[in-house]
């Protein structure tokens, strides 16, 4: 490949980059635009929230249940090493609830719902069902889009919560299996000085993760063209960028959350 | 500035009797990715009017018909539904002019994840909420008895076949009472018995509902049939628009050729 090529293909990757996100740019305004104003579709909200939320809630709890019992297995063995086995319970609990609850929830949402949303939509482009809704005087940006990323935003704080609450349990019952600990004492230990901004903005950030799961599923969906290929392309892409944003965003998220709730 | 209809008046395509032609399209100009489409395509329809629109494949009939709803807009020129031009007009004024069309796609584009009763109380459910379930149900039925579907509520598009799907598409782009109907291509890879039904369709909702309608097909037997007056395009412009006598006295050789062909 020659220097000219080469350029070439640099000047094309640029601008498909700032293609993109002028195009994200245009559709969040859209969607902005109809989820604010009347008529509001409530019933699709509706299930689209049973979509996301309790359907992914197996898979949530499972994740979180997992998580659990991984940090109670190397925490136990990290702090017997340096004589700190009394911080079992803080360790754990500040582990699951502030750092790997939240980024496990929106990676497992991401994969499932981002996914389901990309492919859905995508599939309703090639064959036209998007089209037939906007000629059915429906907006689409309103009953496809918005109902689905604000039911993204409404569910992973609520997943999340479910996921601690698994990988709690999980932690302490493993932990239980080697030394007796009452799940009693476990929970005084473990939220001993706690207050609220210890835990409240790391689960509520996942709010933002679901913004970021369903503004981007949405657009790839709805942006989608090329048959069956391209439903599969839409699939794809919906999961990676979600979840490369979503971690990107973490680390904001994480730096914001330091400064404005010491 | 001169609107589509004064166009149409002008080149003798429309009367002026004082009223606005239900749909008038005025030197409308859509180029792909560089590749024009329409090259300054006019043409209007009355009330109780059907135009057939008929030319090769890729000549931008169907891109005709999704300018003419909002679908698609044109780079320039004017499309005027009953006098008012939607070249410009955001999403949710559209999406008022669009309640008084109807919309019947090729394939159909029939919501994949909804019963056939389903698709066809979709536009009901959604812009006429005053309609109480039972009478949204009667609804539904008389629509789909009117397009020979009665006792397929409850079956899913994938299991009804290609002409099934399209008579649901037309009951469902009927649903809102249009004034104006737009079908894409009604005929298209049915079988000849299936055709005529669907053509003797159009004729009965023709005499019952007065509605203006544009009908874009390859089916000259089937324009013939159902048309008042027949358009042909050829290279993104309207070669000749007439009744079929007008066509078939045209010393135009492309108009000559593709009666002789068709």
């Amino acid at each position: 490949m020659g220097v000219p090529a080469v350029a070439d293909f640099a000047a094309g990757l640029f601008a498909g980059f700032f293609e993109w996100f002028g195009s994200l740019g245009v559709f969040s305004w859209q969607v902005l635009k109809a989820a604010v104003t009347p008529p509001y579709e409530w019933r699709e909200l509706i299930r689209q929230l049973d979509e996301v939320g309790s359907k992914s809630f197996p898979l949530v709890a499972l994740a979180g249940a997992a998580i659990g019992v991984v940090i109670s297995l190397e925490a136990r063995y990290s702090l017997s090493r340096f004589g700190a086995k009394s911080m079992f319970p803080a360790t754990l609990v500040y582990s699951v609830i502030q750092v790997m609850g939240p980024v496990i929830t929106g990676l497992v949402v991401s994969g499932r719902v981002g996914a389901g949303i990309g492919a859905e939509l995508a599939s309703m482009k090639v064959t036209e069902q998007i089209d037939a809704i906007e000629a059915s005087a429906i907006n689409p940006y309103r009953f496809l889009a918005a109902t689905r990323i604000l039911a993204c935003i409404l569910m992973l704080p609520l997943l999340t919560i479910a996921a601690d609450a698994c990988g709690l349990l999980t932690g302490w019952f493993a932990q239980a299996m080697v030394e007796p600990l009452s799940f009693r004492q476990f929970i005084e230990s473990g939220f001993h000085g706690a207050t609220f901004n210890s835990f409240l903005p790391q689960t509520f950030k996942t709010a933002v993760y679901g913004l970021i799961i369903g503004l981007i599923s949405c657009f790839q969906g709805m942006r989608t063209s090329g048959g069956a290929a391209g439903v599969g392309r839409a699939a794809t892409n919906s999961v990676v960028l979600a979840s490369l944003f979503l971690i990107l965003a973490d680390v904001v998220l994480v730096k914001f959350i330091l400064v404005v709730f010491p | 500035m001169a609107t589509a209809y004064d166009n149409a008046v002008k080149q003798g395509v429309a009367k002026d009797d004082g009223a606005a032609p239900a749909v008038a399209v005025g030197d409308v100009r859509k180029a792909f990715d560089g590749h024009t489409v329409l090259n300054g395509v006019s043409l209007s329809v009355r009330r109780g009017e059907t135009l057939a629109v008929l030319g090769r494949s890729g000549t931008g009939k169907s891109v005709l018909l999704r300018l003419i709803i909002g679908l698609e807009r044109p780079d320039s020129g004017s499309i005027c539904i009953q006098g008012q031009d939607i070249a410009g007009l955001p999403l949710d004024q559209l999406g008022e002019i669009r309640k008084k069309m109807g919309f019947s796609f090729q394939h159909a584009a029939l919501y994949d994840s909804l019963t056939v009763g389903e698709n066809v109380a979709f536009p009901l459910r959604h812009h006429r909420g005053e309609m109480s379930k039972s009478d949204r149900d009667e609804c539904v039925n008389e629509l789909l008895a009117e397009v020979g579907m009665a006792g397929n509520l409850k079956k899913m598009p994938a299991d009804i076949s290609g002409g099934m799907q399209k008579r649901v598409g037309l009951a469902r782009a009927l649903a809102l009472k249009p004034e104006i109907l737009l079908l894409d291509e009604p005929t298209a890879g049915l079988d000849p018995i299936s055709s005529g039904e669907i053509d003797e369709l159009i004729l009965k909702l023709q005499r019952e509902r007065q509605m203006a309608s544009v009908v874009v097909t390859h089916n000259l037997h089937s324009a013939r049939t159902i048309a008042n007056r027949l358009a042909i395009l050829n290279q993104g412009d309207v070669v000749i628009q007439g009744t079929y006598e007008d066509l078939q006295q045209s010393d135009i050789e492309f108009v000559k050729e593709f009666l002789k062909l068709s």
